[in-house]
């Protein structure tokens, strides 16, 4: 008997609402005070092609996905064997294989399936979906319109399950209810007898009893957040003041905008969905000039777009906008709904010239909490663009979290020019850099002017910014190369002192943020196995260490989180005292590797890598780690994995 | 008895900035930098409260010469720029400007959702047929089989008329004016900035540098046997632009097609306002959404406490 700690998937045709079966099924769960992970995986397709959502449940934390499943739920046959039969160039295999000796499969009879003869390890349960759907519906009255209820399939999925695993039906109800509110709330009722007669066929035709997984409620239930990752970054969006946020809709960025439209109203957010990406960056600069913090969300080729904009943003040193970029498989359209991380290099890099901006690249949702906070500080502390870098994985897992809280919780607005406060800069302690005989004011040093620039030469490089409308605080700006006042020069002594002035920032920027914000070193100070990875394979990599030192196997893990400016020193102290590095990345080319060989010297030529669209697990993750302690391969090898058998 | 501080009166020279001018001697940038500056004393707004923006080009050097907040942004985004501050902070007026490629070659996308979108904001496009500061390639306004000076060959491609694109975009003030007639253009500058609305101004200009077709002389008649301006204006002619219902539907169709219909005139060319409806704005829609944008503007509303405890506890 396998207690509290599972694998359930349910799949089936795009549209079929599977989500809202996984949602309810891990919210149970998780109001149940057991542990979840849930990732759902789906076509760039409304309806018809294969989704399937994967729930995992423990009683201690899990942060990522293990490849066998316990229970398999089926709305259609494809779900079992793939597409095989329809495709000329299958794009998967089904979910039977993935099925763990002892286990279940959940199928509709009606779709047709006879279980194979070599499967004889997993339970068979077929259930008629639609005539309970039927009888829910005659206790109504509306028993011939079944087949406009398809949709129901999914809570009847749900209630089969529970009779299975012999979960206390009452807790699915609740959250069920839970879902359908006010005037939906007969649709609530409907749902929960589906689910009730559901339970009960399975209940009356199956040994239960015997069915070696087993969920009970954990008495020790603490009250914990269950969210998905656009809404855990939105919800800091508001907790941080944005009050401005752009979009134009992209997979797998455009939850996040839509959750903070529907908040509009009582946050006092202002969303503007846009004509392209092009209009959301300038629209969200314009506004951080005006004075407010403003934001935007994109995925790759939305990005693709903004580029021009963040240079703009970098050289009128505009405080922001903070830019939310959702990483998912490239290059050009590639893979509109599936995981990579592969945009790194390219948000390192994104506009002509040179220019300074922050990349930070948050590994969970805690840190994605904090980081899109901090980042609007950053973005009006230094006046320049803040790129945040999740990915389709953070963006869409629905997982538990203890405790949604911030280390660093202050508001930091930056200098301000607020008019009647204003005195002279040097009265501030905010010295004038000497600029050809001139301070930055342009006026010769001592003359003890009171003249607002927008663009003085302060000795740290940052100037006080004005917010259009306030008296006194008049200044241009432009995209062109400028002087203090902000008009256009090509001078090469302005040249050279705006360059330094811009770029300086960077330093600034590595010494005000914490460096426990900049990277991380996870597990032991010495280990024979040094990981090196970023963003969101940092729940696997954590799991799988988790079960290596389980088995006394020594593996630390290097998160590096601040990508730009890149923590180099700290970095290479930590590669050199390595006994043996390895890199974990979700892209082809190995992308973080690229940025710490340029950065440190150090190349680490033993990569293990996968871009098939589909995150880590848990179990590849345990393989290529324990094969690197076992001292092999050689530790000069490149390994690429997919996850297809 | 209230005592109440007497009102400044700001005159042109409050909106001149003592930055050196670059343009071409003769630009038509000169007349309608003079027709901005008019336009804002006759509506006597503090240079304070006023925000310039611009594109690139010679055009996009126009808010340097200006005293107000100047915004000189990407070649064709500046609309996108304007729309974001002018949403946040609706106390400060926002006039956008660019040239005829910046706003219908590379930001044409801009320019038609400006429209549609309706944000109350004026935005006056220098149009001269030419890219100047490129040296005097055709630019989207050339027709086809023009050849200015500084073209090697024909312009193959045909012209596009602004003003109908502006009517179906869905602009609610759409006027043209000419920028060797400031004081004219000043008039319709000032109604543009009145106007609740998106307010389009295409100004024609001359660019004395690279565009010998379309000059001082060809716009006054010059080379024309009865010596008569190849210009007239719609008010003088008794054109009514104006929807006076609008809820009625039929009238607002009926102006557009004759603000249409006016736009296809070639000699003389039709300056003044062709269309004006005072229809909901987008900041209107804003308010129906976010109540509290009724009281204050975006930028002054306290967005630093906000209760998220209720938006965390649905997720328990």
């Amino acid at each position: 008997m396998q207690k509290n700690r599972l694998t359930w998937m349910i799949g089936g045709p795009q549209g079929s609402g599977i989500n809202a079966s996984a949602e309810v099924f891990a919210k149970a769960c998780s109001r149940a005070g057991l542990r979840v992970y849930a990732n759902i995986e789906y076509h760039s397709n409304i309806m018809g092609k294969h989704s399937f959502y994967r729930v995992r449940v423990g009683d201690e934390d899990v942060r990522s996905y293990q490849e066998k499943v316990d229970i398999l739920v089926a709305l259609d046959h494809e779900t079992l064997v793939g597409d095989g039969d329809h495709r000329r160039w299958p794009t998967h295999y089904g979910h039977l294989h993935e099925i763990d000796s002892g286990g279940g499969v959940i199928f509709d009879s009606e779709i047709g399936y006879e279980p194979p003869a070599d499967r004889s390890d997993i339970r068979f349960h077929p259930v008629p979906f639609m005539e309970i759907i039927k009888s829910a519906l005659d206790e109504v009255g509306k028993g011939e319109q079944a087949r406009r209820y398809e949709i129901l399939k999914n809570t009847v999925a749900l209630g089969a399950t529970l009779a299975l695993c012999e979960y206390p039906f009452d807790l699915v109800a609740e959250v069920i209810i839970g879902q359908f509110k006010g005037k939906r709330s007969e649709i609530g009722q409907l749902n929960v007898r589906a689910a009730k007669l559901a339970f009960e066929h399975v209940h009356d035709h199956f040994d239960c009893a015997a069915f070696p997984y087993r969920l009970q409620p954990n008495p020790d239930r603490k009250p914990r957040i269950l969210a998905k990752g656009y809404e855990i970054i939105a919800i800091a969006k508001l907790r941080a003041g944005c009050a401005f946020q752009t979009y134009y809709p992209i997979s797998p960025a455009t939850d996040e905008s839509v959750y903070l439209e529907r908040h509009q109203r009582d946050q006092d957010l202002l969303v503007v969905q846009c004509e392209d990406e092009i209009s959301s960056i300038n629209m969200a600069v314009g506004a951080a000039h005006m004075g407010v913090r403003s934001s935007t969300a994109t995925s790759g080729p939305g990005f693709a777009l903004m580029v021009e904009g963040i240079g703009f943003s970098a050289i009128t040193e505009a405080p922001g906008p903070v830019i939310t970029m959702y990483q998912r498989g490239g290059p050009s359209t590639g893979l509109p709904t599936r995981q990579e991380q592969g945009d790194l290099q390219f948000v390192l890099h994104p506009a002509q010239g040179d220019f300074p901006h922050v990349v930070i690249a948050p590994g969970d949702l805690r840190e994605c909490y904090q980081d899109v906070f901090s980042a609007f500080n950053w973005a009006e502390q230094f006046q320049l663009p803040v790129i945040v870098l999740p990915d389709k994985k953070l963006a869409a897992i629905y997982t538990t979290i203890d405790k949604l809280e911030l280390k660093y919780d202050a508001i930091e607005r930056g200098e301000r020019f607020t008019g009647s406060e204003w005195t002279p800069y040097g009265a501030k302690g905010n010295d004038l850099v000497e600029q050809d005989g001139h301070t930055g004011d342009g006026h010769k040093p001592g003359e003890g002017v009171n003249e607002y620039l927008r663009y003085a030469l302060t000795e740290d490089g940052i100037s006080p910014r004005s917010r259009p409308g306030t008296p006194g605080g008049r200044f241009w700006s432009t995209s062109d190369e400028h002087d203090p006042d902000g008009h256009i020069t090509e001078g090469v002594e302005m040249r050279i002192a705006m360059m330094h002035k811009r770029m300086g920032k960077l330093e600034l920027i590595a010494k005000a943020i914490p460096k426990d914000q900049q990277l991380a070193l996870h597990g032991p100070a010495k280990a024979d196995l040094t990981v090196v990875a970023w963003g969101s394979t940092k729940g696997t990599i954590l799991d799988a260490m988790r079960i290596l030192e389980a088995h006394a196997r020594s593996v630390n893990f290097l998160q590096c989180r601040l990508m730009r400016p890149f923590p180099a020193a700290d970095v290479e102290a930590i590669l050199r005292k390595a006994k043996r590095l390895v890199l974990i990345e979700e892209n082809y080319s190995g992308q973080l590797g690229s940025l710490i060989a340029e950065q440190t010297g150090v190349r680490i030529a033993d990569r293990v890598l996968k871009f098939d669209g589909r995150p880590f697990s848990e179990d590849e993750m345990v393989a290529a780690l324990r094969e690197r302690l076992d001292g092999k391969p050689e530790p000069k090898t490149e390994v690429v994995m997919t996850h297809v058998r | 008895m209230s005592v109440e501080a007497p009102v400044k009166k700001f005159t042109i020279k409050d909106y001149k900035s003592d930055l050196h001018n670059d343009w071409c001697p003769g630009c038509g940038d000169f007349g309608i930098l003079t027709g901005i500056q008019m336009a804002l004393a006759q509506l006597n707004l503090d240079p304070d409260k006023v925000a310039v923006f611009s594109g690139i080009g010679c055009s996009g050097k126009t808010p340097h010469y200006v005293k107000a907040y100047g915004f000189h942004t990407l070649h064709g985004r500046v609309l996108p720029v304007a729309t974001g501050a002018r949403l946040v902070n609706s106390d400060v007026t926002v006039i956008a400007l660019g040239g005829d490629g910046d706003g219908y070659g590379i930001g044409a996308g801009y320019f038609v959702n400006s429209g549609r979108r309706n944000v109350d904001m004026a935005y006056l496009v220098h149009n001269n047929s030419v890219y100047g500061l490129t040296k005097g390639q055709a630019s989207p306004t050339l027709s086809k089989g023009k050849k200015t000076k500084s073209m090697p060959e024909q312009a193959i491609q045909d012209g596009i008329n602004p003003i109908a694109m502006a009517v179906a975009a869905g602009y609610t003030f759409i006027a043209r004016g000419y920028a060797l007639e400031p004081k004219h253009l000043a008039g319709i500058i000032a109604r543009a900035i009145e106007h609740k609305g998106a307010a389009l101004v295409d100004v024609l200009q001359t660019c004395p540098t690279y565009n010998d077709l379309y000059t001082k002389e060809w716009y006054d008649g010059a080379d024309l046997p009865e010596k008569r301006s190849r210009l007239y204006k719609l008010e003088e002619r008794g054109f009514d632009p104006v929807v006076h219902d609008v809820t009625d539907e039929q009238e607002i169709v009926a102006k557009k097609a004759a603000a249409v219909v006016k736009s296809y005139e070639k000699e003389p060319i039709p300056i003044g306002i062709y269309y004006q409806a005072e229809l909901p704005t987008y900041e209107d829609a804003l308010r129906q959404r976010i109540p509290t944008l009724a009281e204050k503007p975006l930028v002054d509303i306290d967005v630093f406490h906000r209760d998220i405890d209720a938006l965390l506890e649905v997720m328990r």
